[in-house]
């Protein structure tokens, strides 16, 4: 029998008057690759961020191993075990791409001695193929580095539940090829995760799983071929000129 | 190999310290013996800023009110209820970290401009305060009696000792910034700096990093305040609170080098020195604070990681040497 590691139930958040998640609800269990895709503004990243403490949501729960954590802040989240990357990469610039791993290991959730921390950051850096660049200020390293980097912070606080956010935006498609490959060595090693993405051959190849965001709301949840061939979802991608017409003649009126 | 580098982070710094606390037993004269004080006084101030101000980011624009109310409980238990020299340090650092745990909970919420802003306003209100308290001695404040120092061996030997405890915690300030910088504790606090949501996406627990940062900033200037007024034989509240020279501690924090270990310890002794030849010069004597903001000004806009930061940068094989 799986377990769940983490169930949002029917979470809801606003922004003033904006309505960025409505009565988000779905169950993850161990283990899985769950990818989180829509358009831009659909509140994938709003998501993340009512699941690792950023927000809280104004409705619904989030439980994460069992244990009700709705509001919770970011460094119990992550002494919890859960781990995230930032669409907008976050490095520790003026520090050695090491010692921002060690921060990953030290105040993670094996609270890990600085000795110990700095093994832990050179193992993670070897997976992530950022040895060579240990000793790099974090600032000198390119976009792709960084997202590697951000990756190897995540991984070496050794989390039960990963969070990717865009990992895979703005890289080539070898770049694209080895991150891929990095995930699903991940999960391997047991971590459950949930990737955002809009490289959509890549997140379908990956994800056990779809969720489908829209404005806010859950359109979509399924295997990557019933997503596939989901006409809510094609619209939502493609959009339907029709109603935009319409949605902009009531915008006026 | 990696040991002896990351040894030679502390040793460097201290060096400087113990050529400072030497210089006058060699020179033999009283004059530098005041000279090399006060540079003392200026590398345990700057030091202990650094961990609040260089290693956390936070701007605490008058931490000087850290060193006014060490002073004023040293002196006021020294001189009104006749407490011995050590005690009343210890007194005067533990109510610096008490006063600096209680306001870290309430302002080191804010960030940037706003915090800076905060500690000003702090110190000005601690400044009114004192003025009004009568107890110790109000806007006129308080003298120390003389006698006070036969119980040292006499007033000389008092200012002698007085010069090797400056020098003891100056050398403990530098062992306690190294302390911090190689911890994971001071990882911590670089997290914070460089991005604290970040930081606390990773799991450091920051209001509680920030304010033992801010505690420890604190401690030592309480001590010292305390120690420099049973030098000096009276307190007053603008003697004990003034923020032109908590400005001057920051230029010096960036003149060295924030967030290093050897800037603050050569901002100090650099920026001692300027004011030294400033004060005495005809031309700038009656300006030397203007010339401290200009100095600050060009370090911001030129060198903004200061002297140590500019050689870190620039031959980056120095950095592991360069704590």
């Amino acid at each position: 029998m799986t377990s769940l590691i983490l169930q949002v139930e029917g979470v809801t958040k606003r922004f003033g008057g904006l309505q960025a998640l409505t009565d988000v609800t779905f169950d993850l269990p161990e283990r899985q690759i769950l990818g989180l895709i829509g358009p831009n503004g659909a509140g994938k990243t709003t998501l993340f961020n009512v699941i690792n403490g950023v927000y809280t949501p104004n409705e619904g729960r989030v439980i994460f191993k069992g244990e009700d954590v709705t509001g919770s802040k970011t460094y119990d989240m992550a002494h919890r075990g859960l781990a995230r990357t930032h669409q907008i990469v976050k490095p520790l610039n003026d520090l050695s791409v090491r010692e921002n791993v060690m921060v990953g290991a030290c105040f993670g959730r094996e609270n890990h001695k600085l000795h110990k921390a700095g093994g832990i950051a050179d193992e993670v850096l070897e997976f992530v193929g950022l040895a060579e660049r240990a000793d790099q200020l974090a600032s000198s390293l390119n976009v792709a580095q960084k997202k590697r980097l951000e990756m190897a912070r995540a991984l070496a606080a050794r989390p039960y539940l990963l969070l990717l956010d865009e990992v895979l935006a703005g890289l080539n498609p070898s770049e694209i090829a080895e991150m891929v490959e990095t995930v699903q060595r991940i999960r391997d090693q047991g971590v459950t995760i949930i990737m955002i993405e809009h490289v959509m051959h890549a997140v379908m190849n990956v994800s056990d799983r779809m969720i489908v965001l829209d404005f806010g709301q859950q359109i979509a949840e399924g295997t990557p071929e019933e997503i596939q061939n989901n006409p809510k979802v094609v619209e939502a991608y493609l959009g339907d000129p029709e109603l935009a017409d319409k949605l902009m003649r009531q915008a006026d009126e | 190999m990696k040991n002896w580098r990351n040894i030679l982070g502390l040793v460097l710094p201290l060096l400087v310290v113990a050529a400072l606390a030497l210089w006058p037993v060699f020179s033999g004269k009283a004059v530098d013996q005041e000279t090399a004080f006060t540079i003392l006084k200026a590398v345990a101030l700057a030091s202990s800023l650094n961990i609040i101000l260089g290693y956390t980011g936070y701007v605490s624009f008058g931490h000087i009110v850290f060193f006014g109310v060490g002073g004023y409980t040293g002196f006021y238990l020294m001189s009104q209820q006749g407490w011995s020299i050590w005690p009343a340090m210890a007194a005067g650092g533990a109510m610096s970290g008490l006063i600096a745990f209680l306001l870290g909970k309430a302002i080191l919420r804010l960030r940037g401009a706003y915090f800076a802003l905060a500690t000003i306003g702090v110190n000005q209100a601690m400044l009114a305060l004192v003025g009004n308290l009568d107890f110790i001695g109000g806007p006129i404040g308080m003298n120390l009696n003389f006698k006070v120092y036969k119980e040292y061996g006499g007033a000389q030997e008092a200012l002698q000792m007085a010069f090797y405890i400056m020098a003891g915690i100056a050398l403990l300030s530098v062992i306690v910034s190294y302390a911090v910088r190689t911890s994971k504790f001071g990882l911590g606090l670089l997290a914070i700096r460089e991005d604290e949501d970040a930081a606390e996406v990773m799991g450091v627990v920051a209001p509680n990093a920030k304010t033992w940062a801010y505690v420890l900033s604190a401690i030592i200037p309480g001590i010292v305040g305390a120690l420099f007024f049973f030098k000096n034989g009276n307190i007053e509240p603008h003697d004990a609170f003034p923020l032109h020279t908590s400005i001057e501690f920051i230029v010096m924090v960036m003149l060295g080098g924030q967030g290093t270990v050897l800037g603050p310890v050569l901002g100090a002794v650099g920026y001692q020195g300027i004011r030294g030849y400033l004060l005495t010069s005809p031309i700038f004597k009656n300006i030397q604070l203007a010339v401290a903001g200009v100095l600050l000004l060009l370090i911001v806009l030129f060198i903004p990681f200061g002297v140590v930061g500019w050689i870190r940068n620039r031959f980056p094989q120095t950095r592991r040497v360069l704590q």
